[in-house]
């Protein structure tokens, strides 16, 4: 995770999925994974993979969601805000947020610690609000825990 | 003395209340005090609310205590919870415990109670049944089956599987494709990430029969990437079960072939849409298909292609090891067998109800649910996810079988229900509703990517107090155009929690005061 940005290492990620049918997204998972983003410089390694134009490769990039443009903070806050995760007050919780990290969503805090994210489910409905740090879930959460939390990921 | 075990569930819900946590102090706790115990990390029996639930095996069976704090953990053992003793968290034998054993868990039978990637556990709990029963059949009749079982799609849309099974089987093509959508993306559904987490070897073995039955040789799990957990377990089940010939080039010795591999999206609801998942599998843009063609004779790279949800998929095991006679029994009028029914949002008792289709929602609501977690009264529900209908606390005594809620204008989707007290403002859910279209609409066509904009502005201008009665009725037009106009159900759907609002709680549109009048 969050390598420093290198052509050579990023064609050798690519190579891997070249003859993987469907093999783009994979591909682009596979270097958001080593990079922590896919860098622009990857369009055109990708198109030449696989033979499609870099036009193809940014309107894929771009469509989802999940895909980092630029390098995102070290850790990645996912707050959930649908509807289940309303119920129980999640739209406060993400104010919340924004207020004690002093970071929007979408954004990263100045230290480049915590990136913030809104998502629309994180499959925990039963047990809201919900948040994810990095790859774990978090159910029934308090603005103080998610306090704790980050000085937990900080430390 | 025997090593004693003790079940400390896996799933991620309970580790996002602190699971595995309380399985480490466990195994410190016992260190401490000299006693051997055996662990194991179970999937959750579906009590989301007695999360973390551990279990000891005593001789009498498994006995519950839930939720477990990391505090409480020295006290269970000097209240001697190992020999199953009495503790203030208690719930006694967990299959007595009446939440469960009410309910009918016919897929999910083993939710819980294996250990939910170990291949011996899964057999010895009746897992393989079913792709055992099928392998000596005809793929006719192995469609035949499912078509007799009045397997509906549990994905949202409630198409009979039998007829999309039929309909893959007679196409001729030189390959075919089975594709899972675990793309599960609705507000209040978690039912297929535990199917995923906690049984994976049962959505394989369904998978297996649906390829067989269909004359597949590959298919694609394509598992949203929130869910990573589900990933992992379904990356090691896959491989297990090839060591153990459940997948492969010759299935259990039959001369079957059908290999599986996961595909993660990248956070795009619209791919819960099958052919946009088909386009994301394909490695592009995950943008709507028309149709026809439907996927089933052009699907996946052009070929033939079986869509199926995670719970029609993982409904198939049982249904070929019990029969179809066997599941049509449970079930009202069209809609034959189980539901998993997903008890969410602001619910004091939340998790997984398994039940016979026509229970009432209200049965399920108050009376597997408890009403609300903040203890208000309940003022509406939503079923169905994102874009189900909004129903007020006065319609909760209609059945939950698709067509009786067809008939007041709401949903089945996959089997959410979101439970909101009496200080949601339906006004705002109405907005949220467009703004979540406007986010998450692939943009091919006009009524769902411009209109859910339109809907934000409107809805604005009502909270805001503008001219309401002119935008209530442009609101409604708007969603007649999206209604009807609209490529698929993101655009065709979401006027329903938005008309749903308007129509049963008028109020809320009306109390937000012009901005001129208000005090500065």
């Amino acid at each position: 995770m969050n390598n420093v940005w290198n052509a050579d290492r990023a064609n050798t990620i690519i190579g891997q999925f070249r003859t993987v049918r469907g093999g783009l997204l994979p591909a682009l998972h596979a270097l958001q994974h080593h990079f922590g983003y896919v860098d622009d410089a990857a369009i055109p390694l990708l198109a030449d993979a696989f033979n499609q134009t870099g036009a193809d490769i940014y309107g894929v990039l771009t469509y989802y969601h999940d895909f980092k443009r630029a390098r995102p903070g070290r850790h990645t806050i996912k707050v959930c805000r649908a509807e289940a995760c309303q119920s129980m007050g999640s739209e406060q919780l993400l104010d919340d947020i924004k207020k004690r990290l002093n970071v929007d969503v979408g954004g990263k805090t100045l230290d480049g610690e915590f990136s913030l994210e809104q998502v629309f489910c994180l499959g925990n409905c039963a047990l809201p609000p919900s948040i994810m740090m990095d790859e774990t879930l978090h159910g029934r959460i308090t603005i103080d825990q998610v306090e704790s939390l980050c000085r937990k990921v900080r430390s | 003395m025997n090593a004693i075990t003790i079940y400390v569930p896996i799933d991620s819900a309970a580790r996002s209340v602190g699971a595995d946590d309380v399985a480490e102090v466990i195994q410190t706790e016992a260190a401490k005090r000299g006693i051997e115990i055996k662990l194991v990390r179970n999937g959750t029996r579906g009590m989301l609310w007695l999360e973390p639930l551990v279990e000891v095996a005593t001789p009498a069976g498994r006995i519950a205590y839930g939720p477990v704090t990391v505090n409480d953990v020295a006290g269970l053992f000097k209240a001697d919870f190992l020999k199953g003793s009495p503790h203030h968290l208690s719930r006694g034998l967990t299959d007595q415990i009446p939440w469960l054993k009410s309910q009918e868990r016919l897929t999910f039978a083993r939710l819980g109670i294996t250990d939910p990637l170990n291949p011996d556990d899964y057999v010895a709990h009746g897992g393989l049944a079913g792709l055992i029963k099928a392998l000596p059949l005809s793929p006719a009749a192995i469609v035949a089956e499912v078509a007799e079982s009045g397997l509906r799609g549990r994905g949202g849309a409630g198409f009979p599987a039998g007829i999309k099974w039929k309909t893959v089987h007679d196409a001729v093509a030189d390959e075919k494709f089975v594709c899972c959508n675990a793309d599960e993306g609705d507000s209040g559904t978690f039912a297929d990430r535990m199917v995923m987490e906690d049984d994976p070897f049962m959505l394989i073995e369904g998978m297996t029969i649906a390829a067989i039955a269909t004359g597949a040789t590959q298919g694609y799990i394509y598992v949203r990437s929130e869910y990573p957990q589900a990933k992992l377990h379904l990356e090691k089940a896959i491989a297990i079960a090839l060591d153990h010939k459940w997948l492969g080039d010759n299935i259990l010795g039959s001369g079957h072939r059908f290999h599986l591999d996961v595909r993660v999206g990248a956070g795009a609801y619209v791919c819960g849409e099958e052919t946009a998942m088909l386009e994301s599998l394909e490695g592009k843009r995950g943008i709507v298909r028309d149709k026809p063609p439907i996927p089933a004779l052009v699907g996946l790279w052009g070929k033939p292609t079986l869509v199926n949800n995670v719970l029609t998929l993982a409904s198939v095991p049982v249904i070929l090891a019990k029969g179809a006679a066997f599941y049509k029994n449970y079930g009202v009028g069209k809609s034959l067998g189980t539901q998993a029914f997903q008890l969410a949002g602001n619910i004091k008792q939340g998790g997984l109800v398994e039940k016979s289709f026509g229970v009432s929602l209200d049965e399920l609501i108050n009376g597997y649910g408890g009403g609300t977690h903040t203890g208000r009264p309940i003022r509406a529900v939503q079923v169905g996810g994102p874009l189900g209908s909004y129903v007020p606390a006065h319609q909760l005594t209609i059945a939950a079988d698709y067509e009786t809620l067809t008939s007041i204008g709401a949903i089945m989707g996959h089997g959410g229900i979101v439970v909101f007290d009496d200080t949601v403002d339906m006004a705002r859910q109405a907005h949220f509703a467009m703004e979540f279209c406007a986010e998450e609409s692939c943009g091919k066509c006009t009524p769902c990517r411009i209109g859910s904009t339109r809907g934000v502005e409107v809805m604005n201008h009502i909270i805001a107090g503008t001219k309401v009665p002119e935008n209530l009725k442009l609101l409604d037009e708007l969603c007649e155009i999206m209604a009807t106009g609209s490529l698929c159900a993101m655009g065709g759907l979401t006027p329903l929690p938005v008309r749903s609002a308007m129509t049963h709680f008028p109020e809320d549109f009306h109390k937000h005061p012009p901005a001129t009048q208000r005090v500065a």
